[in-house]
């Protein structure tokens, strides 16, 4: 079994976000807790059904993680993209993310 | 252009204190997600794969320099600073708060703008030719045809809740620059051999998974019958479009399945008895619409051809940019200007707030107050005097806006792919991106001439790709992102969609795929003057297929 982490969407303001190990809902993915063996996984989803009924979130998913030198990395590239952001800069003349990121809820 | 009148006002002003109770109540867990998802949807708000997506219409892609700068306070206060113009010719904000967005909405409305019909089953925002009202070729202007189905289709209670989304392009000129033959209805607006105005009407195009190409139902249709002859082929797809299976259950499906004969006799009893009804649009009316979009007063500007001779003379870079990017307009003393958002290597259709205010700038000084957005994701200026076209340039270097290459190899159309978007399987940006930087010299891009690239992240083809000279298609195979080429696709009047080549191509290896299909185009042309197109439908798919395969066979990924 693929190791696994539980990932939402933040019902305020869409920003995806992971379950760490504090039963919070953290920005970054490298805070995610990780589930190991089925009863994990099943903990993380029945966490994430109540968090989506409780409308902390939306978008509630378990996907598949690997450890590469202490570091998470989702399997499939989407996820990985949900985590790092954009690929690519942002437009143009854009200024940075520092003017205007998103502060932590 | 349309202003609103007391009702939009007030209609408008409604539905945001509306949504603003509804998104307080989910934000209060009064609301389940399953209750406001189609509710916030109604309001062009998505959830993508970082944050809230808003999607805001923009009626045929018509704005104002007021609109314009309102969608830069939109990118600057609640979003990052940046927008995304999209070949629907609306504009999409990629992280906004579901918290702010009411607020959001609000502030459009001060300048007669919304998001709604932006998504959800209903007919959407009706997308027209963006040089309308200025192009030397066109029979009539199809913007106010286009502010009539907007203004009819806006919450028709018949329509909200149709088997599927519905699309409606107009375009007033034989050269279809809406790519009407891709759309649920394309309407060509035309004159009979008696003068007078009507339109031909094509049904059943689209995109996405079952690409086709539309079906013309009518040769003629009185413009009085717009509205009558519309609501048939919607009661036609109302009462027998598919509502068994997503993915059939477009017009295009229907279209396929009857016969378009068979449809058009549906069609045509419907239309009987609706013939005469209060949905005959009286000729006031269409006087009343028609009157907002009255062509603007241009003076005689002559001394321009003098002044143009002399600035391309001294600038080969502004020589470039107009033999590009500024095409003929009906008053001889005036031009087309295509501001590009194709900057060589950059993301196609984004602009940040401080260029969307330059534009404004721009046109208000010398564009009569007037921007188009193109489905092809640039921006228009429709009516740029020649003798003002050097001080419109100069502004748009200083914005960085200043790129020739409309209807070059780097006038790239990319859906947003998965860099953003929930549904996409690959990514198109940056696949975009790599063409752009590869093909981006002025000298290369001019000895290639027309050839309109187009790429989606998915099969549900928001890039447009199946009409695409070349087209890209990602698919997500073995956890890869991997790239179908399509060649042949086209969206004008002549539609044809494009047929796939071969089996795909990884990311690093697709630019290099194209080299080959562009260095073997270039071999095989007649003359420079045989376009990409016109070389293909000439010789076929085979010579790429041997330049990209060899001997191997090419089997379709």
């Amino acid at each position: 079994m693929a190791d696994k982490v539980l990932t939402a969407n933040r019902l305020s303001d869409g920003i995806s976000v992971w379950l760490d190990a504090a039963g919070n809902w953290n920005e970054s993915l490298q805070a995610a807790f990780v589930a190991r063996h089925k009863e994990a996984v099943d903990a993380l989803e029945a966490t994430g059904k109540q968090a989506f009924a409780d409308n902390k979130v939306v978008d509630v998913n378990v996907v598949d993680v690997e450890e590469v030198d202490g570091v998470l990395r989702p399997l499939r590239m989407r996820e990985r993209i949900r985590a790092d952001g954009p690929s690519i800069a942002y437009a143009a003349g854009y200024a940075g993310l520092t003017a205007t990121a998103v502060p932590a809820a | 252009m349309y202003r609103y009148d007391e009702f939009d006002h007030a209609f408008v002003a409604g539905r945001v204190e509306q949504f603003r109770d509804q998104v307080e109540r989910r934000l209060a867990g009064e609301l389940a997600e399953d209750a406001f998802k189609p509710l916030r949807l109604m309001n062009g708000v998505y959830l993508q794969l970082h944050a809230y997506m808003l999607r805001i219409a923009i009626p045929y892609g018509t704005l104002s320099a007021r609109q314009m700068r309102m969608l830069a306070h939109i990118g600057r206060k609640y979003d990052r600073g940046y927008g995304h113009f999209t070949t629907r010719q609306n504009i999409q904000f990629n992280w906004p708060k579901l918290s702010e967005i009411p607020d959001a909405l609000a502030d459009l409305a001060t300048v007669e703008m919304h998001a709604l019909q932006t998504s959800g089953n209903c007919i959407r925002n009706v997308t027209a030719d963006h040089f309308a009202g200025a192009a030397a070729d066109e029979v009539a202007d199809p913007r106010p045809y286009a502010e009539i189905l907007r203004q009819w289709s806006s919450v028709h209670p018949e329509f909200s809740f149709l088997p599927r989304k519905f699309k409606i392009a107009v375009t007033g000129a034989e050269r279809d620059r809406a790519a009407i033959q891709v759309h649920d209805i394309g309407l060509h607006l035309k004159k009979n051999d008696a003068g007078e105005i009507g339109f031909a009407v094509y049904v059943g195009g689209g995109q996405g998974r079952t690409p086709m190409v539309a079906k013309k139902i009518r040769d003629f249709l009185p413009e009085e019958d717009l509205l009558s002859y519309t609501t048939a082929i919607m009661r036609v797809y109302n009462l027998h479009g598919r509502r068994d299976n997503k993915y059939k259950a477009r017009i295009k499906i229907l279209v396929h399945e009857t016969g378009a004969e068979e449809l058009s006799r549906q069609v045509e009893a419907e239309f009987a008895e609706l013939k005469n009804t209060e949905l005959k649009l009286p000729e006031a009316d269409i006087a009343a619409i028609s009157a907002y979009f009255a062509p603007p007063e241009l003076p005689a500007r002559a001394e321009g051809w003098a002044n143009l001779a002399g600035w391309k003379k001294a600038d080969p870079a502004f020589a470039d940019w107009v033999r590009q990017n500024v095409q003929p307009h009906k008053h001889p003393d005036y031009g087309m200007v295509t501001i590009s958002l194709k900057p060589i290597g950059g993301i196609p259709g984004d602009a940040t707030s401080e260029q969307m205010e330059a534009v404004a700038d721009i046109a208000e000084d010398y564009a009569l107050d007037e921007i188009r957005v193109s489905h092809e994701q640039n921006l228009i200026l429709p009516h740029v005097a020649l003798a003002d076209l050097e001080a419109v340039y100069r502004g748009l270097v200083a914005a960085e806006l200043a790129t020739a290459n409309a209807g070059l190899i780097t006038d790239i159309i990319a859906c947003p792919g998965l860099d953003y978007c929930a549904l996409a399987n690959a990514r198109s940006i940056p696949v975009a991106q790599e063409i752009s930087t590869r093909f981006g010299s002025p000298e290369r891009q001019a000895e290639i001439g027309e050839l309109k690239i187009k790429i989606s992240g998915c099969i549900n083809a928001c890039g447009h790709h199946h009409v695409g000279h070349i087209g890209l298609l990602g698919v997500e195979k073995k956890g890869a992102e991997l790239y179908q080429i399509t060649l042949g696709g086209s969206g004008d009047e002549n539609t044809s969609i494009g047929e796939i080549i071969g089996r795909g191509f990884e990311p690093e290896k697709v630019t290099d795929a194209i080299e080959v299909i562009v260095d073997t185009y270039l071999g095989l042309r007649l003359d420079p003057s045989e376009t990409f197109l016109a070389a293909y439908r000439r010789v076929g798919p085979q010579p790429f297929k041997d330049a990209l395969y060899g001997d191997k066979t090419a089997e379709a990924a």
